[in-house]
This record gives structure tokens, sequence and C-alpha cells, in this order.
């Protein structure tokens, strides 16, 4: 880097000398932060249109009642690797994405602080569900014990792709370790001078925490599936009441991972969204501090709360008491954080671009989905929610118009930064009225037939259900159909098609990731710029 | 393919016109269940109603509560808004406004909590019962024992393959109907312990507000006292298996005179049943093969599949298989006492001997297992004494 001095100076004073590898090689072996952020966004992508297949394939078999489309074991597999594509595959790639473009652009620093850990990170992620998805072709089919893979379903009586699955739980789990180590050590050791730690913009406080959860927890998943591996192949019984083990222990260890992990994918989208509000109402965030304090409680919060999934497994009256008075506490700092955003907004001057729609639509549709975990916590009821549609709902709300909506708010917002192109309003506009008319038809109704009865992962209902069903499976489908839109807006702005962004693109945009040109040049900030 | 729309227009018509439909209702739900379809039900019990009226209170509180909130929201995206030219105040923050709405949700919480904890205490309260049922969890069907009473059976669904595979009208009481429900009296407390055979399954009646994992190795408690006689039903609510989606609960609540007498009546006849399995005499060959399918059909084809070919990686094939095709003492060992490890349960218990020989004998001359041969009842009774 050093012998090459063929940039210019650009009006912002930063050397521009853009000498990245050509064709495969430069992304094959890419240590450069933006290289790997795209790479991470186009596989999150492409995970996010393999999942919602799968998905397309459970709402077509439940669109009327009986078997039509496949076997129920099928079908079993369909809501096991859809859960687990959208969590490992969509959701968390895409804020690590997120996280590698913007954290560097946002705290002035060169790039990642472990630039061959992140694309090692990166790499891992195609094998890890090359081996998950290759389950699905074989004899046997794919794991159908549920994301959760409760024990001993998983154990003795599941399939010999348990392995792989395993493997590729393994793989995943490293990637995302490694991950999260490279950003604690980037925020830690390279904020620029005068970054102090209360300036920090907020989408890298809520990543900072999301870091810190990740490595705490995914140790224990790793820990609990090899646990279920050795159970399967080497004799153990862990999970086995016959030889001394437990199979609600299984439960107690994948939710203490479990619960964290819920988080992992929902703080960074309060990041974004913290982001979004002040930019588009062009004043400051109400209550940055109490934004913080409220991240960091959730975050504990959520290491104690693990047995609200358990609450039908016979848990003593003491410890069912303790979960729940520790899950209705995560009510209050997630209670402020949308105080804080409505605060934001008010005696604002708000714009409604895209990224501030898919915002409000998602403190609204979050909030819904927070509601009704409230509800779910509360035990003598949660005996009646259990394992039934209103759990998918429940977690659909806060993971789809919570976890994805924020994502896409953020690609919207920073699209014209990454490729120096504003996206089509227009079209944009029209994905984000689609997709929210959709994803409420599709999930909406999933809390009346969760409370009228209808029980989660069957592929078949009773004939009470089937109404509500075809609407939900209609919602579904033009969901998924929405999401094209979207990958065409992307598209064009990839390929460069449409306006000319500016530097700053948003005329309420605060922040160091504005003070770069758009296209942020290969490299950035090489001399770290003075925050005052 | 033809009766798939047919399926669905009876569903049609059952749901969207409840009049029309009032005699399937009346016939399918008796007096004491009531069928919901947007929310929960109120169900049977004193506790069923406590968290009925537990579930809307909490509901109408985040219905007040999203209302203010959203209300502020909505009002500012109107009203402070860049085209109406509104200059941005600049404020950012009021430690009197974050103490503030800070607390609130907590007394808000606390008065959630308190009713919570009052119902919740009574639920776990399994002391002082009238009346104890074992409740045993098996891919894919409940198996009952009362422990006051010489009395236990097994439970499946009674929904015909058919109606499943579209084949067939589905009935009002689709995929909820059992062979043989669970009998309970009214006003009687009565206790459950559960548990499972292979893996974890859950219990789950909505007119009961009861729902309990049944887990392998391990008992749960839980209790109802049923105020309505009719008949009740749920649901097997944790995946358990290929079959989750088709192991419903059915539970038949009598008068106590009437309870008494159904339970003197199922002694009588296990009695019976009992002296006739001891000298049932040999059968024909057309007598075991159709009694042998309609076993088949009931209680193996969900794994092995109604062409014997199982699912390949999953469940083994019959048709051709070295078991089903070698000499029948294997075979017959393998049917009454199970595979350990592996999801062939012992059946030994859950059939009769004449079902059992005829479904060994079906398996062995279906689909081209031409092996001749038949298994009659006394072999089954002696593989029996025999033992495992």
């Amino acid at each position: 880097m050093s012998t090459q001095i063929t940039g210019t100076l650009d009006a912002h004073g930063h050397l521009d000398h853009d000498h990245k590898p050509r064709g495969l090689a430069r992304w094959l072996f890419s240590t450069n932060h933006k290289d790997i952020g795209t790479l991470y966004l186009l596989f999150s992508l492409t995970m996010l249109f393999i999942g919602g297949s799968l998905a397309m394939v459970i709402r077509a078999e439940l669109f009327q009642p009986g078997l039509q489309f496949v076997d129920p074991h099928f079908f079993n597999q369909m809501t096991t690797v859809h859960g687990l594509v959208m969590v490992f595959g969509a959701v968390m790639p895409a804020f690590v994405g997120l996280a590698n473009w913007m954290i560097p652009l946002m705290i002035g620093a060169p790039d990642m602080a472990l630039p061959r850990i992140n694309n090692w990170s990166f790499w891992i992620l195609p094998c890890a569900f090359g081996i998950l998805l290759s389950t699905l072709f074989m004899e046997g089919g794919a794991p159908a014990a549920g994301w959760t893979f409760y024990a001993p379903l998983s154990t003795t009586y599941s399939g010999d792709s348990t392995a792989f699955f395993v493997l590729s739980v393994h793989l995943m789990g490293v990637s995302s370790i490694m991950g999260a180590i490279n950003v604690i050590v980037t925020i830690w050791n390279m904020r620029a001078p005068g970054m102090t730690w209360m300036k920090l913009p907020l989408f890298v406080w809520t990543w900072l925490i999301t870091a810190f959860l990740l490595i705490a927890v995914m140790p224990v998943l790793a820990g609990v599936v090899t646990m279920v591996l050795t159970d399967k192949y080497f004799g153990t019984s862990f999970f086995d009441a016959a030889g001394g083990g437990d199979p609600v222990m299984f439960q107690h260890i994948f939710w203490f991972f479990g619960h964290p992990e819920v988080y992992i994918m929902i703080l960074p989208a309060f990041g974004i969204v913290s982001s979004i509000i002040p930019t588009f109402a062009r004043k400051p965030l109400f209550g940055y501090e109490s934004m913080v304090v409220a991240t960091a409680s959730i975050a504990f919060l959520s290491f104690i709360v693990w047995g609200h999934h358990m609450f039908t497994t016979g848990m003593p009256v003491v410890a069912e008491l303790f979960f729940m008075y520790a899950t209705m506490l995560i009510a209050v700092p997630t209670g402020v954080k949308v105080f804080n955003w409505v605060a934001t907004m008010w005696r604002g001057s708000m714009s409604f671009e895209v990224p501030m729609m898919f915002s409000l639509a998602f403190i609204v549709l979050f909030t819904i989905g927070g509601f009704s975990g409230l509800m779910l916590a509360i035990i003598p009821a949660d005996f009646q929610y259990q394992d039934t549609y209103f759990v998918v709902a429940h977690f659909h709300y806060v993971l789809v118009t919570g976890a994805v909506f924020g994502i896409i708010a953020a690609v919207y917002y920073w699209i014209p930064k990454w490729t120096g192109v504003m996206y089509n309003e227009r079209l944009a506009q029209v994905h984000f009225w689609c997709s929210l008319v959709s994803v409420n038809m599709l999930f909406f109704p999933m809390h009346f037939v969760g409370l009228a009865g209808m029980p989660r992962r069957i592929p078949d209902y009773a004939l009470q259900f089937a109404d509500l069903n075809a609407f939900m499976s209609v919602g579904g489908f033009l969901f998924g159909l929405s999401q094209l839109l979207f990958l065409w807006g992307v598209v064009r702005c990839m390929r460069g098609i449409g306006e000319r962004a500016t530097d700053r693109v948003w005329e309420g945009a605060q922040g160091l990731e504005w003070e770069v040109p758009s296209p942020a040049p290969y490299h950035t900030f090489d001399t770290p710029p003075v925050v005052k | 393919m033809r009766h798939r729309s047919s399926g669905l227009r009876q569903a049609k018509t059952y749901l969207n016109h409840p009049l029309a439909a009032a005699p399937l209702l009346a016939a399918s739900f008796p007096a004491g269940a009531q069928e919901t379809r947007f929310n929960m039900t109120r169900g049977a019990t004193e506790l069923s109603q406590q968290v009925f009226d537990l579930h809307m209170t909490i509901f109408y509180i985040c219905v007040a509560i999203a209302l203010v909130v959203f209300s502020l929201m909505f009002w500012s995206i109107v009203h402070h808004r860049k085209a109406k030219g509104v200059v941005p105040a600049q404020f950012h923050g009021s430690m009197k406004i974050e103490i503030l709405w800070t607390a609130i949700p907590v007394l808000i919480l606390v008065a959630m909590a308190v009713p919570a904890t009052r119902t919740l205490i009574a639920m776990e309260d399994t002391s002082a019962s009238e009346l104890t049922v074992l409740v045993t969890g098996s891919q894919w069907k409940w198996h009952y024992k009362y422990l006051d009473y010489p009395i236990e059976f097994y439970s499946v669904l009674a929904t015909p393959r058919a109606q499943i595979a579209n084949e067939a009208e589905k009935s009002p009481d689709y995929l909820m109907a059992v062979d043989k429900p669970l009998v309970l009296p009214t006003g009687k407390k009565v206790r459950f312990l559960l548990t499972a055979d292979d893996v974890i399954h859950s219990w789950w009646v909505p007119d009961f507000a009861i729902k309990k994992d049944a887990v392998p190795g391990f008992i749960n408690e839980t209790w109802a006292r049923i105020d309505k006689p009719g008949l009740y039903y749920g649901k097997c609510a944790e995946l358990c298996g290929r079959d989750h989606g088709f192991m419903p609960v059915a539970v038949d609540v009598k008068t106590p005179a009437d309870f008494e007498a159904w339970a003197a009546q199922q002694v009588a006849l296990a009695e019976q049943a009992k002296a006739e399995a001891a000298s049932a005499g040999p059968m024909t060959m057309d007598e075991l093969m159709a009694l042998g399918q309609q076993v088949y059909d009931s209680a193996c084809v969900a794994c092995h599949q109604a062409s014997g070919e199982g699912l390949p990686g999953v469940f083994p094939a019959l048709k051709g298989s070295a078991i089903a095709t070698g000499e029948p003492g294997a075979h017959i060992h393998i049917v009454l006492f199970g595979k350990a490890g592996t999801a062939m349960q012992a059946f030994a218990k859950q059939l009769g001997v004449k079902e059992l020989a005829a479904v060994i004998t079906y398996e062995r001359n279906a689909w081209g297992n031409a092996k001749g041969d038949m298994v009659q009842p006394a072999d089954i009774v002696a593989a029996i004494e025999k033992g495992e």
C-alpha cells in the first residue's frame, strides 16, 4: 500500500488510490472491509431468497387442509431449514455485512482491525450453508427436528443428516465468533481521535454489545450441537434419561444460547433505526445515553430469561415466577427505546423517503411483536400460547418486520454511499407498500389461528383454520414476490443506474460516513479524521 | 385429485355458513366445548376462565398503550413534516421524562404480575386430587392409564387416511376425532401425570387451559376440574416427528354416574377380550389379510407407508425387507418388542393378539412379499409368554 502513491487528492483531501485486484481474486482474497461487507450482504440476500422459497413450500402446503404437495417429513425439513437459513444465513450475515461496511466509516477507521480473519469468517459461510443445504438432496433428507432441534427428536430419532447439520452449525459459529471479535477489536482500538465512547453512533454501540453477546453464546450453541452429535453417534446420554441424562437439559442449554441470539438479531436493527430516524426528522436522537443504557440492559436481561421458552416443560413454580418477572422487565428498556424514537420525531421536520418508511413500519410492527412478547411472558396465558401460531406470529413480527425491515431500511439508507447512485425512489416506495400490506396479511392472522388453537409445525390442520390459512398463504406469496422489487432496486444501484448521489446523500444526515465521497472510495480514512 | 377441491369447498361451507353447518357443529361439539376462530377459548374450567380473563386484560392494556404511543407518533407524522415547512426543534433529552417513562411501565407490569402469579400458583397446585390419569405420549398416539381403575388404552387419530390425502370428503371433526377418547367425570379434581416413550410430546386441551410436556424418562403433573360434560378436543403441541400434526387429543367428559358406568363397562370388556385372546382359534388367510391391512393402515402406515416402501433414510421399507421375508420368529419379535434406539415401538401392549397375528401375516404377504405363510394368534401368545 505504501509503495504506491498514484492516488489523487479528492475534494475532501483523501488519497483515493483504488488499486484493488481484478476478477474473482478480488473477492476470494479480499481483506477490504467494503468488499467483504458487500460479499456478506449479497450472501445474505441469496439466503433470504433460498429461505423464502422454503417458506413458500410451507405456505403452499398450508393453503388448504389435507396434504397436497409434500410429505409431512419433508414439511418438517422445510420448517427446520427455513428457520436455520433465515436466522444464520440471512439475518446474522446481513448485520455482519452492514457492520463491515459501516463501522469503519462511522468511527473513522481505515478498515477492520483483523482483515484476514474478516476474509476467513466470510468464506466459511458459503461452505457451512453448502453443507447444510446439501442435506436436502440426501437420502432421508435434511434435519427435520425444527430449528430448535430438541433432543431426543434430534438425536436418537433423527436421520443421518444430523452429522452434516452439526458440522455446518459449528462452521457458522466459528464465522460468527470471528466476526464478533473483529467488531470488538475494531471499535475498541480504531476509533478516530476524538471519537469518544459517548460520541459513537448508536449503530456502533448496538453492534458492540451484540458482538459481546455473540462471543458469550455461540460457544454454548457449539457445546449443545456437540452433545447432540455424541449422543447420536458415540453413545453418550446427555439428553437420554435411560442413561442418566435429561432431554429438558437440552432446552436449557439451547435457550441459554437462543434467547441472547434473538437479541443478536434485533439490537443492530435498533441501531439502524436510531440512525435513520434523526436523519429524516432533521433533529438529534432523543435520549442518546438512555438508548445506550437500554441496549446494555436488554443484553444483560437476555441472559436470565431463557426459561420463558420452556414454561410447559414442568419447571418448579419458583423458577417459573423468576423467569416470568425477568421477562416482563425486558418491556421496560424496550419501551424506553420506542419512546425515545417517538420523542425524536416529535417537533422534527420529517420527510418520508423509503429508509424512513421502513423505519416507521419497524417501530409500529416491532412494537406489536413486543406486545405479543409481553403477553407470552404471562405464564398462565403462555400455557395456551406455547407452541401455537401465536408464537409464530410473535417472532415473525420481531424478526421480519423487526430485523428484516431494519436491514432493508439500512440498505436503502446507505446504498447511495456504497454504489454512488440513488436507488429509484418510486420503485422503492412500491416495494415498501407491497411489503407492508402483504407482510401483515401473512403474519397478522397467525395471532388469530394461534389463539383459536392451531399448533405450529403442522402440515395439515382442522377445518376451522382453513379460511385464515388460505388468506395467509396469499399474503406469503405476495410478500415473497414483493422482495423481487427489492432485488431489482438493488441490482439497478449495483449496475450504476440512477441519479448520482451526493456525498451527504440525505439532507439531515450526520456522521463520518457522510464525509467521504459517494461511492465510498476503496480506501477511506487512511489519515484518521479528527472528531470534535 | 378430483376430490381436492371438494375438500376445500366443504371446509369453506363449514366455516362461512355457521348456521348451515349447525347440525354438523352440534354433532362434533356437544355441550361444553366451544369452537373459537379468532380468540382463545374461555374453556370449561374455572382456571381456563381465569386464564382467558388474564389474556384479555393484558391484551387490553397493550392496546391502550399502543393507542397512546402510536397516536403521538402519527400526530407527529402528520404535523411535524418538512412539507409543512416545520423548522425542527433541537432538544435531545430530558431526565425527567426518561424517569417517568421508565417508572410508569414498571407500575403497569407489577399490576399485570399480581393476577398472573395468583393464577399460576393455583394452576400448579396438584394436591388433593380425586382421580389420577397417567398420560403417555409416543409417536403418534396417546396412552391413558387410570391409576384408580384397571383401565388403560391407546388413543389414535380416527380420521381416515383417504381424507388426509384428499381422496374423500373431510368430516367436520377432521384431524380432531380419535378412536377412543379419554373419559373423565365432571366436578372432580383430576390429576394428570405426563410422560413419553420416545420423544417429547405436549398434551394440550385448550378448554382445560392445560398444556404440559410429556418428557421421556420424567413425569410432569397438572390438573383440571371440568364443569360441563361434553367432548373436548386438543392436540400434541410439541414437534414430535413426521406425524406430529396427526396426534389429536379428545376428552369425553361425563357426569360422575355416567363415568362410573363407563368404567365398569370398560373393566368387563377388558376381561372379555382377555378371555377371547386366550382361546383364540386359528384364522384363515383371508381373515388375517383383511384384518392385517386394517391394522397396518392405522398402526404402521405413518412410518412404513401404504406402499410398504418406508421413507428411504428415515423409515425402513418392509417390501422385500430381510425381516418381512425372513423366518417368522424375528419378524414377530421386532413387532412385539420393538427395536431399541429407533422409532420402532413395542406393539405387544398396543394391539390384541389377533391384530398382531394379522398384521404380521399381512406384512409377509403384501406388496409382493409372497411368503405364503401365516402367523396365528397362538404364535403370538407363545411369543409373548416367552418374552423379550
